[in-house]
């Protein structure tokens, strides 16, 4: 029998769906379902966009008003949806690459305006699609198939860069922390404005096997070991941080939306 | 009734025609000779509830008004010569998807920044082909302001009546060259809205009723919730490795504009009757060819005019009849001889095409196209 959820918030005869065995992507398609539906949003007004990519397939088997966009465009496209129609919950999908490669300039904009859009980035460090290429958040030194010799590049972080840009909702979470993915995701849906959850994931067919990272198990393992809440960090010694990695909600701020303040041109207009 | 005689630039033009026809949505960025499209729009849509924003880019500006026309927003975008190239492969989304759009591309001169405030008519092989693969191609392109005007409402119309991405291709001579015109009343005007499915209605994004070419479309938030993609995809609109679904889409695809040619397809026609020479001009520059007609005329030389206001899918048929009987065809056009290519393939031999043109910013004068004219008699 399949769990509850499955049955209402998916499209059941989509599966099975296309992600290697070992992939954190699930786990996170399935968190922004729960979140949905604890909000208790109505299935007819969310729509969630995506671009190309792994991530980008999970709109499929989402049983809500989907949008398979083109490569890096997500947060345009949907940017015309929510301003045309600012009663609809826009939900973007977008991984690492799709959202601060091609589709970076997207990113810093909507973050900027503060449009109510709600963007979960699957981070799994590489682009898994095309088969194993480093992407803008692959670590220095990693290996992708296009960097046989090591990245010489810096990562992007995207939960900051979001920050940076001008969000008024930005967190980081992983495959592992499910619970608090749960919280956060959930918090960034109900967030009026642009928020962002970059949710690092795992991808043990590509990047795993390229960086010798071990089974999908030890890759969630690293996860578990490796990302501490910030607020928790603060308290802990010099010694327990070093080398980890900070994840939570880093922003969160209500400043003026940028389709109610659309709207607000419209109405004084009227007068 | 409410006409309004004005003095427009054919930018201006362009927003009061997608404004009567229903836009309600515009997303763009600022390019020359463009920019008084997104201006007015910025400065009418508010007014009556409708939504205008300045994107980051060129690509984003296409993307967003396809998002907003999901929605059942009627959406328009208008752009330049290097913001025509950036939107290419959201052009191709669009006809993909089947999502109702307005593209207005007022050309300019050169390739890559070029001459960004002369005209040019280097766009119309790109209009067709810019985009990657195969796909059902409506490109208008008007000689006045007035007609700039009639092709944008038409544009909307053909856009929402074969659920496909429409492009307008003015040049920089139309959409700034003023002109008095006359607004008609808008219960003068025939509006086409696309085809929804009522509530409660069994709904699959792309199925379309035997005979038919079009599907129904929903709009997001409205109850019915499908998936977009620009996957391949069957009629339930998921994506699908089929090749013989493939092939079906492709084939509807291209049957809704190729099965359509005689509603899509406009042209004019001056003077051609007792015409014995034929000169084939289009947008700007077809009033170079209808002046130097006048001149060659009032010196006794019968010769006429056929002008493509539908130039994709190409007048094939109707040039081909007049093109047939006349001695010798004059393609006269702002580049190196784009539709001179596609004179020469639909005249098929039975009669001699020239060419006249030029790509360096300048508009063709009357005389040069009459001397031209008279060299090659």
């Amino acid at each position: 029998m399949n769990h509850p959820l499955v049955e209402s918030a998916f499209r059941m005869e989509k599966f099975p769906h296309i992600w290697c065995p070992g992939c954190g992507h699930g786990i996170i398609m399935a968190s922004i379902a729960r979140s949905i539906e604890k909000l208790g949003l109505d299935k007819d007004k969310v729509c969630i966009v995506s671009g190309i990519g792994c991530s980008s397939r999970a709109p499929g088997y989402m049983d809500y008003n989907t949008l398979h966009t083109t490569h890096g465009r997500a947060l345009a496209f949907a940017t015309g949806v929510k301003l045309a129609n600012p009663e609809l919950e826009v939900i973007v999908i977008a991984g690492d690459g799709d959202l601060s490669a091609i589709g970076g300039n997207h990113l810093i904009h909507a973050a900027r305006r503060n449009i109510g859009l709600t963007t979960i980035c699957f981070n799994n460090n590489i682009y898994g699609m095309t088969g194993g290429q480093y992407s803008p958040t692959t670590p220095t030194n990693e290996k992708g198939t296009t960097a046989p010799y090591g990245n010489i590049d810096k990562p992007f972080d995207i939960a900051q860069l979001a920050i940076g840009a001008g969000a008024t909702y930005a967190a980081k979470t992983t495959a592992y922390h499910v619970p608090q993915m749960d919280k956060l995701i959930e918090a960034a849906i109900a967030h009026k404005g642009f928020s962002l959850v970059e949710a690092i994931s795992i991808c043990p067919t590509y990047y795993g096997r390229k960086n010798k990272k071990g089974t999908a198990v030890d890759m969630m393992t690293w996860l578990k070991d490796n990302f501490i809440d910030h607020k928790v960090a603060e308290k802990l010694p010099l010694e327990k941080k070093e080398g980890k990695f900070l994840m939570g909600e880093f922003k969160n701020v209500i400043e003026p939306e940028y389709t109610d303040q659309y709207n607000k041109i419209i109405e004084q207009l009227k007068k | 009734m409410n006409r309004k005689v004005k003095f427009l630039q054919g930018n201006e033009a362009c927003v009061e025609g997608a404004l009567m026809a229903g836009m309600t949505f515009y997303s763009g960025y600022p390019i020359t000779p463009s920019t008084e499209i997104a201006e007015l729009s910025a400065e009418k849509l508010p007014r009556i509830g409708g939504k205008f924003i300045q994107m980051e880019d060129e690509i984003a500006g296409i993307a967003a008004a396809i998002g907003a026309s999901l929605t059942g927003a009627k959406a328009m975008t208008a752009t330049s010569g290097p913001g025509f190239s950036l939107k290419q492969e959201n052009i191709g989304y669009a006809a993909l998807t089947e999502i109702p759009l307005v593209i207005v591309n007022v050309q300019r001169g050169g390739p890559s920044t070029g001459l960004p405030t002369a005209p040019g008519q280097g766009d119309l092989m790109q209009a067709m082909w810019g985009t990657h693969g195969d796909h059902p191609v409506i490109c208008l392109t008007p000689d006045s302001v007035k007609e700039t005007f009639d092709l944008t409402v038409r544009a909307f119309n053909l856009a929402e009546k074969y659920r496909t991405p429409v492009i307008l291709l003015t040049d920089e001579i139309t959409g700034h060259m003023r002109e008095k015109i006359e607004i008609p009343d808008l219960s003068e005007i025939e509006i086409i809205n696309r085809v929804k499915p009522v509530k409660g209605e069994a709904y699959k994004a792309y199925q379309v009723v035997e005979g038919d070419l079009v599907p129904k479309m929903a709009d997001f938030g409205s109850g019915f919730r499908y998936h977009v993609t620009g996957l391949m995809h069957d009629e339930t609109g998921f994506p699908s490795n089929s090749t013989a679904n493939a092939g079906k889409l492709m084939d509807r695809l291209m049957a809704k504009v190729t099965d359509n040619l005689d509603d899509i397809i406009q042209w004019e026609e001056v003077e051609t009757a007792d015409a014995e020479y034929l000169i084939v001009s289009y947008g700007g520059t077809a009033r170079t060819a209808k002046s130097a007609i006048k001149t060659l005329r009032a010196e006794g030389i019968k010769v006429g005019l056929f002008r493509p206001i539908t130039v994709w899918p190409f007048p094939e048929k109707q040039l081909f009849e007049i093109g047939k009987k006349m001695k010798d065809i004059i393609v006269a056009e702002l580049n190196y001889g784009q539709m001179k290519l596609e004179v020469e393939r639909v005249m098929k031999g039975h009669a001699p095409v020239r060419f006249c043109g030029k790509a360096n910013g300048e508009v063709l004068t009357p005389e040069e196209l009459i001397s031209k004219f008279k060299e090659v008699l």
